[in-house]
């Protein structure tokens, strides 16, 4: 208990040292840089009423970021849906492995928001686009580490499914499920915080409602 | 004509030849066992045999019918268990039920695994996962396993081999016991390195000699009475002659070039404990 408070004392110290410098700054060499208490001033009306929506760029903090997690949440489940089935087939056929894996070696590197003129031809909305480039960016963690799952499968319990002479459903369900599950998890926690560094990005550019768009709406509209 | 017949069957992997020219044949009812050092062959030999393996050379056939795969008639029994570690005992045991008798309703299924438990001796242990079980315990599971398919032929590979001494000496009596209940004569090839072992279970025994090219001995029959008590290894005239054989046969076959000397133990043929083939 006692450790606990001092650690919260520590972190008080720290925070408080770094408003400081922020303020020290803010009055010597940066002076474009608002101080702390005029940060404060200009965006409490987002923070005090975060659920406030009084245009499409002029809603509370909490109402933004309940955009952009609804999104990283869509654009995520639709990685997961494209990249475990994916992830699956690479990892238990030679002949798909062989197939797609060189494209996919190039395709996984591209920079996420290069995706993203890809994503507006296609769609002409930037909604669709933005949920494209999360799914295309985020989904290769997901891919690999399911691909690796099924791969790293032991011998034993491939001999197991065959002796036992289970049905193509009972060894997807009883044997490969379980036995890359932990690979899988591994993927999708990869892939969801991939997602979540996507999205600013994308809403900036973009210019959707979320956390990214504030940002870059508060940029605009500020002098 | 012989229930399974393995005809001048040979394996190699790249350049190393494990096995030439095995000849090999059982009737159905008969438990045989094959002994050999580590390394010489046998999960190889015993692989080919049940269809998870294809052979290099020569045939195979079971019940007259050349072997293309595992067959639905069979069940084996791995030195390492091989039991799913996220299901329970009696699920591990159940997902062979239900792939063997797709027919039976779900409560059958559950009956009939936990029947098979039980007679392992698992009845009070029906819900533990493979990592709550002993390595006797989960031996046992994958024996029930087998049993449970009720099958037509049962192979073994090394089903001993992992476990400790004491533990291997009771888990060998129940298989016996296991194979004496099940109301039929079980047809079984076992493969394993321990003479002994292959005594106290076995109708007939080969041995296969020290790779490359491992291939096997005539056939010692075994006609001790059953239920054999392990104490005949050392009392029984027959037992002892038998074992002594036997361990010649592994000595000549696994004996270094150029004649060094035979293991002792091998060449007296009785000692006080099991003779495991490596020793
Ligand atoms: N899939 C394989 N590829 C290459 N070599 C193998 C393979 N399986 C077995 N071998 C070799 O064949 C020999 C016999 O192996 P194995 O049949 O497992 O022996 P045992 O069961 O008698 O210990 C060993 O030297 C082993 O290294
Ligand atoms: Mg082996």
């Amino acid at each position: 208990m006692k450790k606990i408070a001092a650690n919260m004392v520590l972190a008080l110290v720290g925070v408080t040292l770094v408003m400081l410098l922020w303020a020290t700054l803010s009055q010597t060499v940066a002076k474009d840089l608002p101080s702390p208490l005029k940060t404060w001033e200009e965006s409490k009306v987002y923070v005090l009423q975060p659920f406030d929506k009084r245009g499409e760029m002029d809603q509370g903090i909490l109402r933004m970021a309940g955009y952009s997690l609804f999104r990283v949440a869509k654009g995520f489940l639709l990685a997961v849906l494209i990249g475990t089935p994916l992830g699956f087939l690479l990892g238990a056929s030679n002949l798909f492995y062989k197939m797609f894996d060189p494209t996919i070696q190039v395709l996984r590197p591209i920079s996420p928001l290069a995706w993203l003129p890809l994503g507006l031809v296609l769609f002409r909305q930037s909604e669709p686009a933005a949920l494209f480039t999360i799914a295309l960016c985020s989904m290769w963690p997901t891919v690999i580490n399911t691909m690796q799952g099924v791969r790293a499968m032991p011998q034993d319990y491939h001999n197991v499914a065959r002796v036992l002479r289970l049905s193509a459903w009972k060894r997807l369900t009883k044997v490969w499920l379980p036995a890359t599950l932990p690979f899988m998890f591994t993927g999708y926690r990869l892939s969801l915080g991939l997602a979540w560094l996507v999205i600013v990005a994308a809403e900036m550019l973009t210019g959707t409602p979320g956390v990214g768009g504030f940002l870059w709406h508060g940029r605009n509209t500020t002098a | 004509m012989p229930f399974i017949e393995m005809h001048d069957v040979g394996k190699s992997f790249g350049a190393r030849e494990v096995l030439a020219g095995v000849n090999f044949s059982m009737e159905e009812g008969e438990f045989v066992s094959i002994v050999g050092a580590s390394a010489s062959g046998k999960t190889t030999l015993l692989k080919i045999v049940s269809g998870l393996l294809e052979p290099g050379c020569g045939q195979v056939t079971m019940a007259g019918e050349s072997v293309t795969g595992f067959s639905s008639q069979a069940a084996i029994v791995f030195q390492n268990y091989s039991l799913l570690p996220w299901l329970s005992a009696l699920e591990n045991v159940r997902l062979a039920v239900e792939a063997a008798f797709p027919s039976y309703s779900r409560a059958r299924q559950d009956e009939h695994s936990e029947r098979y438990l039980k007679m392992v001796g698992l009845g009070g242990a029906l819900a533990r996962r493979p990592s709550q079980l002993s390595g006797g315990m989960r031996q046992r599971v994958a024996i029930a396993r087998a049993f449970a398919v009720e099958p037509r032929v049962m192979f073994l590979d090394e089903p001993f081999g992992a476990l400790d001494a004491l533990t291997r000496a009771t888990l060998q009596q129940e298989l016996a016991r296991m194979c004496s209940e099940a109301g039929r004569p079980v047809t079984a090839l076992m493969i394993t390195n321990n003479v002994d072992e292959a005594i106290l279970l076995s109708d007939r025994i080969l041995t296969l000699s020290r790779g490359p090219s491992a291939s096997l001995s005539p056939a010692v029959p075994i006609d001790l009475p059953r239920p054999r008590a392990t104490d005949l290894l050392f009392h029984d005239e027959q037992a002892v002659r038998i074992r002594g054989r036997l361990a010649g046969f592994l000595a000549a076959g696994s004996r270094p070039r150029f004649g060094a000397p035979t293991n002792a133990a091998f060449s007296r043929g009785v000692s006080k404990s099991n003779v495991p083939v490596e020793a």
